[in-house]
């Protein structure tokens, strides 16, 4: 379990996280949402080891991920973040195979083979697997990048806005892969979303986070309500109800 | 070409220039004078033999250190022998010489490692802090950095009297090169050697600072580590041979583009390849005025820039 306590991180003189605490259920998918500035990426790049805390802790497991052995994290946590650096000429299978890295440290066996086919079997890459990955879409190279944090396998995932430049297809693709490393992996996944209906549609519970404090948390149907969304983003929202799910539309 | 077919080729290409760098020279040798001309064996061990490693070294290495040297700046465009690596070894071996005259050679080498190692290590920091979306500015400024110590060089060695030797350092060739002369750079042969045991980290690493925490790979200590590498190479190939440009910046562009960047199989390809252009070029540099030589660093010059212009106007095809 991940427990966020008494987090701050101030960035060229401003406050992005303000004494923020918060648990994360294990085994779910967790949507955190908020207005842009919030601090949801720096919170995710925060828990992953990314950046160092001015004030606070995280723990994972009641370990602290700034104070454990980062090789140990790796076997633990897994993070996609939302601007990706260039990747280089290496082949889809190669990228995806890095994933396994945490676990053997250069020395791969059967099982790790295993894992890679699996996980470019889950994003539809199977026949992009000898492609070098410059030469692939946008919407492609996410589907990779989401296929090597499968691949890494850890209890826990963390997703900054994975379905940025995605059409409805690839969306698809990517929220089905994070339904299945909850569902059927059981692993903790937390993903930034702004567009609330996948939160609605993929996420048990919802974190709310403004000027980078704690908003509002609990089930995603709590949450995603008209008045703590319209105060959380002060603007007007209407939310109906499809297929047993909220859905919110802009007023 | 497949992976493999790279480098059976490479192979066997670099075992036919070998022959030939071991049969041309002033004197004629024939193979079956080695068997009864002591004198003939006498310059074959003592010269050709130790030229012909010290070019394959040489050539190796320079061209893996440039691999690494691309990954650490994250930039295709920059080599040690034009980011100020290279000047900063000079400049390193000429104060020595100013402040602590007739030191012995592995003192020389030391010195030029650590000047090596701090020059390039500035750099790193200068280029860290450009727009990522300038990535011409990387190359740029390394070239003007590389000028600014070069001057210092040239200047302190003016001043100093010390021109003469200077030129041997930023001019590299292999005609001075016999056995008892060439000996250090094995060490650098064993740095770049060293690099491959690094492949994976060294490729994660080249992915970006995120992806190698995120894999839980101390990325300073890789930084670090791959630094040492590229400043031991430079350093031993500046003091025993002198400058040679472009291997390490246009070897790893052409491999990159043929085989990719996963250094497991990219760095043994960079290192024969590397070997195979530069000891083409010294070949080349010995035949062109028989039997007078023309330096290797000059005849890279022109073939490295023209193959570099190359590189830069055929960009790789994206798909859209």
């Amino acid at each position: 379990m991940i427990s966020v306590q008494n987090l701050s991180y101030v960035t060229a003189g401003k406050r992005i996280l303000d004494d923020l605490s918060l648990d994360i259920a294990p085994g779910q998918v967790t949507a955190l949402i908020g207005p842009n500035g919030a601090g949801k990426s720096t919170l995710l790049a925060l828990m992953a080891r990314l950046l160092r805390p001015d004030n606070g802790r995280i723990t994972l497991d009641g370990l602290d991920v700034h104070r454990t052995a980062t090789a140990d994290i790796a076997k633990r946590l897994a993070i996609l973040r939302q601007e990706q650096a260039p990747l280089g000429r290496l082949t889809v299978r190669d990228l995806v195979a890095f994933g396994r890295f945490p676990h053997h440290r250069g020395r791969p066996t059967a099982e790790d083979h295993l894992k890679i086919d699996t996980a470019l079997d889950q994003l539809a890459l199977s026949d992009l697997a000898g492609r070098f990955v410059d030469t692939l879409s946008g919407g492609q190279k996410q589907r990779v990048l989401i296929a090597m944090v499968l691949c890494q396998n850890t209890d826990v995932v963390l997703l900054d806005e994975p379905l940025n430049n995605l059409d409805p297809a690839q969306v698809r693709v990517v929220m089905d892969a994070v339904d299945h490393m909850a569902r059927d992996l059981g692993k903790t996944v937390i993903v930034v979303l702004h567009d609330l209906n996948h939160a609605a549609r993929h996420a048990t519970r919802v974190i709310a986070l403004k000027h980078g404090r704690l908003f509002a948390e609990g089930p995603a149907g709590s949450v995603l309500a008209e008045t703590p969304l319209s105060q959380l983003y002060e603007t007007a929202f209407d939310v109906l109800t499809h297929n047993a799910r909220p859905m919110v539309v802009a007023r | 070409m497949t992976p493999r077919a790279t480098f059976a080729s490479l192979c066997c290409l670099l075992a036919l220039l070998s022959v030939a760098s071991l049969l041309v020279g002033a004197q004629g040798i024939a193979p079956t004078d080695l068997l009864f001309d002591p004198q003939a064996r006498h310059l074959f061990l003592a010269g050709r033999l130790p030229r012909t490693l010290a070019v394959i070294l040489t050539g190796a290495s320079l061209a893996v250190a440039g691999l690494i040297m691309q990954i650490l700046a994250r930039n295709r465009f920059v080599e040690p022998a034009t980011a100020g690596t290279a000047q900063s070894a000079a400049l390193g071996i000429v104060v020595l010489t100013l402040a602590a005259p007739g030191l012995p050679m592995i003192a020389q080498m030391a010195g030029a490692t650590l000047a090596a190692l701090t020059g390039t290590a500035v750099f790193l920091v200068m280029v860290s802090r450009l727009p990522v979306q300038q990535p011409m500015l990387v190359p740029l400024t390394g070239l003007v950095y590389g000028g600014v110590i070069g001057a210092a060089v040239t200047f302190l060695a003016y001043e100093n009297d010390l021109l003469q030797f200077v030129d041997t350092w930023i001019n590299g060739e292999f005609s001075a090169i016999v056995r008892g002369r060439y000996e250090m750079l094995w060490i650098a042969g064993l740095a770049a050697a060293l690099a491959y045991l690094a492949a994976d980290q060294l490729t994660i690493v080249g992915l970006g600072r995120d992806a190698a925490v995120n894999l839980g790979l101390g990325y300073r200590q890789v930084m670090a580590l791959g630094l040492l590498a590229v400043s031991v190479v430079t350093a031993i190939t500046v003091v025993t041979v002198g400058m040679i440009p472009f291997v390490g910046l246009v070897v790893p562009n052409i491999v990159s583009r043929l085989q990719g960047d996963n250094l497991r199989q990219a760095l043994p390809r960079v290192a024969l390849a590397g070997a195979v252009l530069v000891l083409g070029c010294d070949l080349l540099g010995r035949l062109l005025r028989y039997p007078h030589e023309i330096p290797v660093g000059t005849v890279l010059g022109v073939i490295g820039a023209g193959v570099f212009l190359w590189l830069l106007n055929v960009r790789p095809r994206h798909a859209g």
